[in-house]
């Protein structure tokens, strides 16, 4: 309160602040000092050899966008735009090689520095200091656990895509003459294989306008009761798009299995190999194979 | 909703639509076999490309539309099955047997050719 000779007595009594006023003047601390802060960062992040898959440069053009994504989010609590941040700035580092303790790692040492400088600031009021941590800290708890839940959700979707790229390349359904496809199945299948096998040679037939198809499971050591009624169906599933099957290849194991199961052998067409499947295949497409000439 | 059926010599070609309530499959069961032999067909082409689900009810239709028709002397094949609806349906057991079936028209009108020159 000022007297009216111009001088003033003592300051105001203190009131405590607002939480979100606090939330305001700790931001824009860390945007006023963000050159400095960034600059620290980036050099604990060395220190610690984190990121080393990473050029110099690399590290401070991505540790200026995480550190403007990480005040904004303190600033705003706008934690879905900062996971999507998360998710895409991951999509970009992990075909670097960045592991996940990585990631984490960062994140941790940039709310380190910032609770240090904060520490800094605020040194000469315990009470304020106190306050400013209690809004500063579960913010900033909230911001490494969504960016560390992002990294690792987009790890998987890639792994998930990984997945399916290397289960399609071990099944492919190949056109060995015109309407006659082949169908080498090779090693484990599992249902979830065995439905995305079918999927395939169901799209297959279609796409080649096959009349037969021979399904040759020589490379199948076993199988279990549940994948050979996907067989079984996958068998009635081409016959409802016009084509016949003819598996071929079957061990002794997999044939008592499919008896003990009490598979209708009227429904399905077997050969004992591939060769003779083929062969079959060939007389029901109406190719006669002929020999012209002696092999040179 | 109309199932339009059209005539092509000895073969009808029905053309079945998206969704055909049962309503509707009931009155074509009728429908069709009063038209195989109104006409004197020898078979019909039951065109089903444009379903996209086909349900345990449409299946058995189907079934009793194939018997009817061989009560006439007529041969029915079901074409255009597509690969999520077949593989949806023997998921559930709808397994259409003792019907011929043919990937599309093309195939069922070569397959129904062929029937008939070998039994000429």
């Amino acid at each position: 309160m000022a007297k009216r000779d111009g001088t003033s007595i003592s300051p105001e009594p203190m009131r405590t602040e607002e939480p979100s006023e606090l939330l305001r003047e700790l931001v824009a601390h860390l945007r006023q000092n963000r050159t400095q802060l960034r600059e620290e960062w980036v050099v604990r992040i060395t220190e610690t050899r984190l990121l080393t898959a990473m050029t110099k440069e690399e590290i401070f053009a991505e540790a200026t966008s995480v550190y403007d994504s990480y005040v904004e989010a303190l600033e705003t609590e706008a934690f879905e735009a900062l996971q999507a941040y998360a998710r895409n700035l991951s999509e970009r580092i992990i075909p670097r090689g960045v592991e996940t303790h990585e990631v984490v790692g960062i994140v941790l040492l940039l709310r380190d520095v910032l609770a240090r400088s904060l520490f800094a600031k605020y040194q000469n009021d315990f009470k304020k200091l106190n306050r400013i941590l209690d809004a500063y800290e579960p913010a900033a708890n909230r911001i490494a656990n969504t960016v560390a839940v992002g990294f690792v959700q987009e790890r998987e979707r890639v792994i998930r895509q990984q997945q399916e790229a290397i289960r399609e390349l071990s099944t492919p359904v190949l056109q060995v003459r015109e309407r006659l496809l082949i169908l080498p199945i090779i090693g484990v299948i599992d249902p979830q294989r065995a439905r995305q096998l079918t999927e395939q040679l169901l799209r297959g037939i279609r796409t080649n306008r096959a009349k037969v198809v021979v399904i040759d499971i020589t490379g199948v050591a076993a199988m279990d009761v549940t994948v050979a009624n996907h067989l079984v169906q996958t068998v009635e599933a081409s016959r409802l798009l016009g084509a016949t099957v003819i598996v071929t290849g079957l061990s002794p194991e997999i044939a008592q299995t499919l008896v003990t199961i009490g598979v209708d052998l009227g429904k399905m067409n077997t050969v004992g190999d591939l060769q003779g499947g083929i062969e079959q295949a060939e007389r029901l497409l109406g190719y006669k194979v002929e020999t012209l000439a002696e092999p040179r | 909703m109309e199932v339009p059926i059209l005539k092509q010599g000895a073969v009808l070609i029905a053309t079945f639509q998206a969704a055909l309530s049962d309503a509707d499959l009931n009155h074509l069961r009728m429908g069709l076999v009063q038209q195989v032999v109104k006409f004197r067909s020898r078979a019909v082409i039951v065109d089903v490309t444009a379903m996209d689900v086909m349900d345990s009810f449409a299946s058995r239709t189907l079934r009793e539309i194939a018997h009817m028709i061989r009560l006439r002397g007529a041969e029915t094949v079901i074409v255009g099955i597509q690969p999520e609806v077949a593989f949806a349906m023997v998921q559930l057991g709808l397994t259409l047997e003792g019907v011929a079936t043919a990937l599309d028209l093309e195939e069922g009108l070569a397959y129904l050719n062929e029937k008939f020159k070998t039994t000429n």
